[in-house]
């Protein structure tokens, strides 16, 4: 079944674009004092150098490397997005499966807590959480998370719900099994495809919070970031277009291979296609 | 006809409406088979009932489509032969000309009702469309007709149930429904696939009398599809029996049941349960008679009104509006079964037989009476109370494709119950090879997945399952209502075996009073909840007291068929 699940799955030409460049951004993170020695911060030339006139991607406003910039943001960018994410689908799958799982009382709190959350627009809300915590790290994966994790809590509450009423759940409650057993053995194994799904699409959004957040200048103070980088370039938007475009390229492609890669997995997933 | 053993006589119709010549339906490659309908030839008379029997992968449903090309194209295509209506050949006829035939020469009724119909739209006007595209009547005039052929189908009160929707209508009445559409443009040929399988046995014994009335009347010729030989026996005229997708067996209704030919059609008809109410088995006699599940008065209603916040419901009157009515699934019921007994629980939809299954194994809880498994009260114990007492009753699911877990090992579903009642993982283990060789498959099937199993193994393995904690009282909720006939007998049997070598106590919940005469020597008979009449199944056969009872059994199709003649064992009542 794995091999027929990656046939599937890199078969599809759009997922193998998007992987390949996904590919590319995750190595360039990972390599990114190997591949772009400078300090992001450092001033290593004039200012407003020109691409490929001795910079890869010109300088910025202070003289600083764009490319190094470009690499050392990616990192701080991935690892917000995927912490943030992660933190989310756990406590938004946790959330949904006590919610799907136990129904009645328990269901209709934990339901109005996730109405609660989701009424408020979220992007002013993670604006509001950051400024409350101060700008950090720390706060910003908060913030992503606090706001990300309703949509999770929904879509496993649903998993659960479904599942809950087959007949090889109601064969471990009579074969005695314990709630905790059933849940974590029985049910989520079985509700993941969806929960990887809309994990995988959550990244891109967190992607693209992160940015704006780091745009109004709330990011993480100390580390490079693509949103920190175009709003540090806007002013200069008519002189430089290259401050702008290139962090804003790198986040369209890197959003855009997430959602392809996404919608890939949600069709090799998909247990109606799978039958074929 | 080429290889195949049909005597010239029965072959064909005398006056063929459809004539059907060397059809083969090619199936996509990854399939199991070439083709899904391999060079069959048949024919349908005017006014005459052709009945399509075989099990599921035959094809009997792929042909049915054929004719009226609505085949899933290009997965499925026809490769070749003709289908001659009136000597018009629809397998080369254009798209256009096929729109005109469906609905207006040949017309087809699905098996579910619910799913066939728009429920978005009303009855009458589903009906209306199809009048308005095959004809220039005026509003009215359709109107009429409509509400005519909503007479001629005995729906009740026809004016007002043009007006309703779908889900407003029992599944019987959208049966109706679905038959007066296909009646409307009084066609040559009406196609009908598996249309009472989804509904209770009162309800298709009502059905299958309205189509051979309807029948005689119009002079409309009728492809019935069915795995149902009760059916078969009830209203064909002609039979033709099918099996991976060719042609086995092909002749008058007499001639297939009584004398058929072909060793499958000869399985078939022998794997259909008695409804000679079987004898008490030996064993049960040394057995003590003491009552091992007592109920007494058990109650449990669904759709309770509103909980919590009635000052809300109070303020604001519509918010209660949508909450249902509260339903009485189980209504004061009493029962007792002995050790070693087994008894069915028989009733149509709806008569609460699953849920008092589900109070008695705890997985509803029941709101009021008692019942004492094994001399331990079990209504109103929570969860983790009732996990020692899980190793005295177990169940056996309807349906062996959702009651597996798909992302587990067959072995360690199987021994999963034996561990937690305390046994070590490698006992379980070793027991649950043991129970799948007893169930009838192999012990290597323990390291393999659900999937890769048919339903009928599957549902052996179920059986495994429950028998893997050495339960005293086993509940079997329609164990084979899923699953293909001749798969039904052996599952069936394989119960009755087990019962026999663990001294097992049988509740078996079951719709189908043959499958109820062929393992149960009790029969409870459930009608809204509440028991109507229980009994020696050989007693009440025999001599049924309520009157749903005897509608129930003189509903069973094909019963005159079975009690007459066929059968050689004499019709003994103990």
């Amino acid at each position: 079944m794995s091999t027929s699940f990656w046939t599937r799955f890199l078969g599809n030409p759009r997922v193998l674009l998007g992987s390949i460049w996904l590919v590319l951004v995750v190595i360039g993170a990972l390599a990114a004092p190997l591949i772009a020695p400078l300090d992001p911060f450092a001033i290593s030339g004039r200012p407003f150098v020109r691409p490929l006139d001795g910079f890869v991607f010109g300088t910025d406003s202070l003289g600083r490397s764009v490319w190094s910039g470009l690499v050392h943001g990616a990192r701080t960018t991935l690892l917000i997005a995927v912490i943030a994410t992660l933190a989310a689908v756990a406590f938004g799958g946790l959330l949904g499966a006590l919610s799907g799982f136990y129904a009645g009382r328990v269901d209709n709190l934990l339901m109005r807590l996730t109405e609660f959350f989701q009424t408020i627009p979220s992007f002013i809300f993670a604006i509001l959480l950051v400024a409350v915590l101060s700008p950090s790290t720390t706060s910003v994966v908060v913030a992503i998370a606090t706001v990300s994790w309703p949509p999770i809590a929904r879509i496993v509450r649903a998993e659960v719900m479904s599942l809950r009423s087959r007949e090889f759940i109601q064969a471990a409650i009579t074969l005695g099994e314990r709630d905790g057993v059933i849940l974590f053995r029985q049910i989520l194994p079985n509700a993941l495809s969806p929960l990887i799904v809309t994990g995988s699409l959550l990244v891109a959004t967190a992607i693209l919070t992160e940015s704006a957040l780091s745009f109004l200048g709330l990011g993480a103070p100390n580390f490079m970031s693509w949103g920190f980088m175009i709003g540090a370039g806007r002013s200069f938007l008519r002189d430089s277009w290259w401050l702008v475009a290139i962090p804003g390229i790198a986040i369209l492609l890197t959003v855009l291979s997430i959602n392809l890669v996404g919608e890939g997995l949600n069709d090799a997933l998909n247990p109606r296609l799978r039958t074929l | 006809m080429t290889g195949s053993f049909i005597e010239a006589p029965v072959a064909g119709a005398t006056d063929p409406v459809l004539e059907i010549r060397d059809l083969s339906v090619a199936l996509p490659p990854w399939a199991d088979r070439p083709l899904a309908v391999k060079s069959l030839s048949l024919t349908v008379g005017r006014g005459e009932t052709l009945c399509v029997v075989g099990e599921s992968g035959s094809g009997k449903s792929v042909m049915a489509r054929s004719i009226l090309r609505i085949l899933p194209e290009p997965q499925l295509r026809i490769a070749s032969g003709q289908i001659l209506l009136d000597g018009e050949d629809l397998a080369q006829a254009e798209a256009r000309r096929m729109r005109q035939i469906r609905g207006g020469q040949i017309a087809m009724v699905f098996q579910e009702p619910m799913v066939s119909l728009n429920p978005l739209m009303t009855v009458g006007r589903q009906i209306d469309e199809i009048l308005e595209v095959h004809t220039d009547w005026r509003k009215a005039e359709r109107r009429r007709r409509v509400i005519a052929t909503f007479d001629d189908v005995r729906l009740p009160d026809p004016k007002s149930i043009v007006d309703a929707y779908p889900h407003e209508l029992s599944g019987g009445q959208r049966q109706r429904v679905m038959i007066a559409m296909s009646l409307v443009l009084e066609p040559k040929l009406i196609v009908a696939d598996e249309p009472t399988t989804a509904l209770d046995v009162t309800t298709e014994a009502q059905v299958l009398t309205l189509l051979k009335d309807l029948q005689t009347k119009h002079g409309t010729a009728l492809m019935f599809i069915t795995h149902n030989f009760g059916v078969v026996a009830e209203i064909a005229d002609r039979v033709a029996v099918m099996r991976f997708g060719e042609l086995v067996e092909y002749g008058t209704v007499g001639e297939v049941l009584n004398r058929p030919q072909h060793p499958y059609t000869k399985a078939l008809i022998d794997a259909v349960p008695s409804l000679v109410p079987r004898k008490r088995p030996v064993p049960a006699a040394d057995l003590p008679a003491e009552p091992i599940l007592t109920v007494r008065g058990l109650e449990k209603t669904f759709g309770r009104p509103s909980v919590g916040l009635p000052w809300l419901t109070r303020l604001l009157p519509l918010m209660g509006q949508g909450r249902r009515a509260a339903v009485k699934a189980v209504n004061k019921v009493d029962l007792d079964i002995r050790r070693g007994s087994a008894v069915a629980l028989v009733g149509e939809s709806g008569s609460g037989k699953s849920t008092l299954a589900r109070c008695l194994i705890g997985l509803e809880q029941a709101d009021a009476g008692s019942a004492l498994v094994g001399g331990n009260e079990i209504v109103g114990m929570s969860r983790s109370a009732w996990r020692p007492l899980r190793s005295r009753v177990q169940m056996v699911f309807q349906d062996p494709f959702a009651s597996l877990n798909p992302r587990t090992r067959v072995g360690d579903i199987i021994a999963r119950g034996a561990i937690l009642q305390g046994q070590s993982p490698d006992a379980a283990m070793a027991q649950a090879q043991q129970l799948l060789e007893l169930v009838g498959l192999e012990a290597k099937a323990a390291d393999r997945y659900p999937h890769e199993f048919s339903g009928g193994q599957r549902q052996r393995i179920g059986i495994a399952r429950a028998l893997a904690v050495k339960p005293d009282i086993l509940i079997a909720d329609e164990p084979v209502s899923a699953l293909d006939v001749s798969v039904q007998k052996q599952v069936l049997d394989l119960l009755d075996d087990l019962r026999r070598q663990f001294g097992l106590t049988m509740l078996f919940i079951t719709h189908d009073l043959r499958v109820a005469a062929h393992v149960c020597e009790e029969i409870v008979v459930l009608k809204s909840g509440a028991i109507v009449e229980r009994g020696m199944t050989a007693d009440i056969f025999a001599n049924p007291q309520h009157e749903y009872t005897r509608t129930l059994l003189s509903s069973v199709p094909g019963r005159n068929w079975q009690l007459t003649g066929r059968r050689d064992q004499p019709q003994t009542i103990t």
